[in-house]
This record gives C-alpha cells, structure tokens and sequence, in this order.
C-alpha cells in the first residue's frame, strides 16, 4: 500500500447477510476517521457498478455458492491486492454451508414448491444456479487475511483497517473468532 | 513400617518440579501452573488421550506423546509449547472443524465453547482442510435433552461421567473413525436420546466441551438442564 496516497478499498457482498457490512457501519463516527486514509471505490453501500481494474484492499463478505459467486470472486481477486475474507461465511462456510448435507436441489424444493402457493417454479432466469457444495472463499482464491466472525465486530474492523491503513498487519486471532 | 513416598523430579519447560510417581504429566504441568490445552480431560475422570490436543515433546524421543496418559519419570525433560506443537494442535483444530458441522454463529454453545476458545488460543483463524459436511441426525426425542452429533467431538467426556461417575454407563461411542457417533445403550437397537437422559442425569452442562448434548428449555427441568448442557 502506498501510504502517500489514499488507499483503494472494495467491499464486496456475496452469499451472506449482510451482518458483516452492518457491523462495519457500526464504527460510526470512526468511520469517518478512518475515511481520510481510503477511498470506497465499489461496495454495496456505494454506486459504481463495475468493480475497479485495480483495489489496494478488498473486504470479502459471503461464501461462495453460485456460479455468479464463482465467477466474481476470480475476477474481484485478479483485480486485488490484499484480499480480506471477512466473517464466517467468507472464512468458514457458516450458515450458507449449513445445506451442504442437503445439496441445492431441496432447498430449491423448499423455497420455491413447498414454501409456494402460485407459480410453483424454480427461477431459471436471472437467478445464479447454485453450486453443490457452498465453499470458503479460500478454496477458489487465494486469501490475505482471515477475519472470523458472525460478524466481526465494529471494534474488529476499527482496529483492523486501522492497522492495514497504518501499513501494519493485525493480529486478528487476538481480536476475534469463529461466532463472534 | 515407615512408608517411604515415591517422588520423582522432572523439567518441564526448563523448570525443575517433583511429583509424585502415579502423577501424569499434565497433572504435574497444571499444578506448577504451566498450560497444556486439553478438550477431552476432565478432573475426576480416567484419562483416555481420545483428543491428543495435549501432545508434549520428550528429550530424546522423537515420538510426540499425551500428557493426560503420559506418566512422570525421573529426570523425564518435557516440552509443552514449541511450534512444532503448536502446529500439530492447530492441525487437530483443524481436523475436528471440518470433521462435524461445528457452525459456530447458529450453536447453543457459542461463546460458551473449548472446541470454540481453544481454535481462538491457538491461533486459529480459518480452517485450510476441506470440510466434510456429513448429515447427522439431530435427537430431540427426551423432553430434557437434545443429542446433536453435528457438534461431538468424541472426546467420550459424557461417556465416562456417566460410567465412572453416575455408575450408570448408558452412553457408549459406537463406529470407527469419522463414522464413530455417541449412542445410548439403554435402548438396544434403538439409540435415543430418551433413554439415555432418564437413565442418566449426568448429562450436565459444564462437562462437556462442545454441548453436543443440549438442554431444552423446559422450566420445570432443573437449572442445570436447562442451559445448554453437554
């Protein structure tokens, strides 16, 4: 990271809640500390629709459980320095996995037949078809940093993205843990 | 006749102690307050080196062996810390993750965990090995208690409990390897949690690492029940 310049920071949503980028608006005001040191240059909680040619520091929400996932977590790699699984989906599988025993085809039943009352149909259109098995993010690509947590909380990142930005790597072991 | 008592000097981690001779090593290490983590050892209990968390290193032996079941000897030189062991127990984290659904965020256990504030201890902060994701049946038929194999760890705590402590030994662990799963002997072919927490109300709650056996909350069950028990 080049500590002159403002650093490039992505945050990405795949197959999770969306705890993991609550708890990070949880800095609130700290947040705006932080923001002198980085630009968001994509997330879900920006506009830009196209994901950089280049992020200094990409922070990795979900697991990876559809093509579409598959298929973004290659390109967000290409295109990333330092790359952050961030929480348990990301690191672990967490709840996502939880349908591994199963395979995507009951769940589909479930959602959209059982759980249904018109137009009993699995989308097909629009839709990501789902992988069999829901995967860490560290099994497609490589991963930089390991930030476990269910979420990681708003002091977790606070400290973290202060040491990343301060160009010194966190301890996260000490910070944090699998259902944190 | 004057009893002599059998004492015994060894070094762990570059400090003398005594002990006496049937002490093991872990006995030994815990009282002169050095730390060796352990999932499957319990005061009170036979010691069965079912979790191997607690490996040690022995001068001159290149074998890596459990201080729960490793015996003092003297002049024995022990190393409890180095990373060569922290590595193996890491790896055993590891295994032990992927072995079961240990789904951490959605567990009665969280935050109330060995399995859990071990992995953090250690250092552990994903898991490389790939997960198995096995289906294991969930055992909510006693009114009390749920036996959830997705979070065992065979570490055969309530097994002993019941045996040594209750006398009553309606738990077992039935299988080899990954296939191994804690059954109730109470009834037969039929293994149920419905047997076993009648027979046996030992099922308690600090005992167990994981809480692979759960309280229901049920308020007419005694406290201790009904916080997530093992």
């Amino acid at each position: 990271m080049n500590a002159s310049a403002k650093v490039k920071l992505a945050t990405v949503w795949l197959d999770g809640c969306s705890g993991c980028h609550m708890s990070l608006l949880d800095m609130d005001e700290r947040l705006l500390e932080l923001s002198a040191k980085f630009d968001l240059v994509f997330s879900p909680l920006v506009d830009f629709k196209t994901y950089p040619d280049w992020v200094d520091v990409a922070l990795v929400e979900g697991a990876i459980s559809s093509v579409e996932d598959e298929r973004k977590i290659a390109h967000i790699r290409k295109h990333t320095t330092f790359l952050i699984a961030m929480g348990d989906c990301a690191v672990t599988g967490n709840v996502p996995a939880m349908r591994n025993a199963f395979g995507p085809e009951p769940i589909l039943q479930r959602a959209y037949y059982e759980n249904a009352t018109i137009q009993r149909q699995t989308p097909c259109v629009l839709v990501p078809q789902l992988l069999q098995v829901v995967r860490p993010v560290h099994e497609f690509v490589k991963v930089d940093m390991y930030l476990p947590g269910c979420p990681p909380s708003a002091d977790t990142f606070y400290t973290v993205l202060s040491e990343l930005l301060d160009g010194r790597i966190p301890d996260v072991a000490s910070l944090s843990r699998f259902g944190a | 006749m004057k009893t002599i008592a059998d004492v015994k000097t060894l070094v762990i981690d570059g400090i003398d102690v005594s002990a006496r001779g049937d002490q093991t090593v872990l006995e030994v290490a815990r009282e002169n307050n050095i730390s060796i983590p352990t999932l499957c050892h319990l005061d009170g209990l036979s010691d069965v080196g079912a979790c191997r968390l607690c490996v040690v290193e022995l001068k001159n032996s290149t074998k890596l062996l459990p201080a729960c079941v490793l015996k003092v000897e003297e002049g024995m030189e022990v190393t409890t810390n180095s990373e060569r062991l922290r590595h193996y127990r890491r790896t055993i984290l590891e295994l032990l993750f992927t072995e079961r659904n240990h789904v951490c965020s959605v567990c009665v256990a969280n935050g109330n965990c060995e399995l859990q504030a071990l992995a953090q201890s250690q250092g552990l902060t994903h898991v490389s090995l790939p997960y198995l994701n096995p289906k294991l049946k969930v055992d909510a038929s006693h009114e009390s208690f749920v036996l959830d194999p997705n979070r065992c760890i065979l570490c055969t705590r309530c097994v002993r409990v019941c045996a040594e402590i209750e006398g009553a030994h309606v738990w077992d662990i039935m299988g080899r390897g990954v296939d191994s799963m804690p059954i109730s002997t109470s009834l037969g072919e039929n293994p149920t949690a419905r047997g076993a927490g009648s027979a046996c109300r030992s099922a308690r709650p600090a005992l167990f690492p994981t809480k692979a056996t759960s309280g229901a909350t049920i308020p007419s069950i005694p406290k201790w029940s009904r916080i997530s028990t093992c």
